[in-house]
């Protein structure tokens, strides 16, 4: 999932410092699951925010919502209504959430909530870490499952490098080296030889380097 | 202030622990403070952020959790758990200038009556210096 973080209260307070009423629009899709921007953040937040603005004697009404995702028009299009009913809207879904509402309701103006951090999972309650680059060509198989590209500070395909210190990489203590646990789990298997293999440079079009993606399938076109 | 501040604090207290200690207190004969509403909860646990937030929102001027001893939750974990969601909202409280001391966690037993006495009367005199929370939103109890 896309996992994201609230951003700091100074910021978003900042943000709506102009507005009087605003709508406070979450989403049930990844940032429920991250608990970031799900129908309880949005409670928590909305709360916060009426307390801080009348605290300092200019009240905010904040109305509530949350929908089914932020990342399909037709749902975007369940606020039509009521869009304008407001001085703004705050998304409290990732990076695509406020931008579909910026282009469904280009009158109004939409701020984002979220940081938005990172592709990856759980690890614990409350904890979640990264695990996926997106680079757009997996090659993980090759790795047993372990991805040098999102896990490796310098996403090296063959590593590790010298900063790798007991299973630790060298920009904290507390990052794994991927580098050392994939080598660490191919002895293990006795699949060490795997690495000495000679596979062609990664193609990095497929990641950013070829500019924003896109992705159709014909089959599903209307 | 020309009249004595008068404040409005809600207690989240657990059935198994503070709730009981609020009855033995009133068994004993002891009094304390009429400033506490009180709101029995199955377990601490099952208070939420948003709960005490919109306790202050709407118009407390001071909440607090009492919860059964540490290692001591009928649920095992419950008290712990909300500790550190009445932590979140005292951060929170305090990147928006509301003074953290308006929320608060206690833990006690059922058979601590006096100390449930005390803490009414804590928290109560903690508000009372703190003043007035949110006046201009304050609603009629």
């Amino acid at each position: 999932m896309i996992v994201a973080d609230r951003k700091p209260l100074a910021e978003i307070l900042e943000m709506v410092s102009d507005h009087h009423e605003i709508l406070l629009l979450g989403c049930k899709g990844c940032v429920t699951v991250c608990n970031a921007g799900g129908r309880k953040e949005v409670q928590v937040l909305a709360a916060t925010l009426r307390i801080a603005r009348r605290k300092a004697g200019r009240p905010l009404e904040v109305e509530e919502d949350v929908l089914e995702r932020q990342c399909d028009p037709e749902y975007v299009e369940q606020i039509r209504d009521r869009a304008d009913r407001f001085d703004a809207v705050v998304s409290m879904a990732c990076g695509v959430g406020p931008q579909f509402l910026a282009e469904a309701y280009p009158e109004q103006r939409v701020y984002p909530a979220l940081n938005t951090t990172f592709f990856g999972g759980a690890v614990g309650h409350g904890v979640w870490e990264e695990r996926c680059g997106g680079c757009g060509t997996c090659i993980i198989h090759h790795f047993d499952g372990l991805c040098p590209v999102a896990r490796c500070s310098k996403s090296l395909l063959h590593g590790p490098c010298g900063g790798s210190t007991g299973g630790c990489c060298e920009i904290a203590r507390d990052t794994e080296c991927i580098w050392d646990r994939i080598v660490q789990k191919k002895m293990a298997r006795g699949r060490l030889d795997d690495l000495r293999a000679v596979r062609a440079p990664k193609d990095w079009r497929t990641a950013r380097d070829g500019g924003p993606r896109k992705s159709i399938r014909e089959e599903l076109t209307p | 202030m020309t009249t004595a501040f008068d404040p409005r604090i809600v207690a989240f207290c657990c059935k198994y622990c503070a709730y009981a200690a609020g009855d033995l207190a009133g068994s004993m004969r002891l009094s304390y403070p009429a400033n506490i509403r009180i709101i029995q909860v199955p377990c601490t646990g099952r208070v939420d952020i948003v709960h005490l937030l919109r306790a202050i929102e709407d118009g407390a001027d001071g909440v607090y959790v009492a919860g059964c001893l540490e290692g001591e939750c009928h649920f095992l974990t419950g008290n712990l758990k909300t500790r550190k969601k009445v932590e979140y909202v005292r951060k929170t409280l305090e990147e928006i200038g509301v003074d953290p001391g308006r929320v608060e966690m206690f833990n006690l037993s059922s058979a601590m009556g006096p100390r449930f006495a005390e803490i009414a009367r804590e928290m109560t005199e903690r508000i009372r210096e703190l003043g007035p929370n949110l006046p201009t939103a304050a609603k009629a109890a």
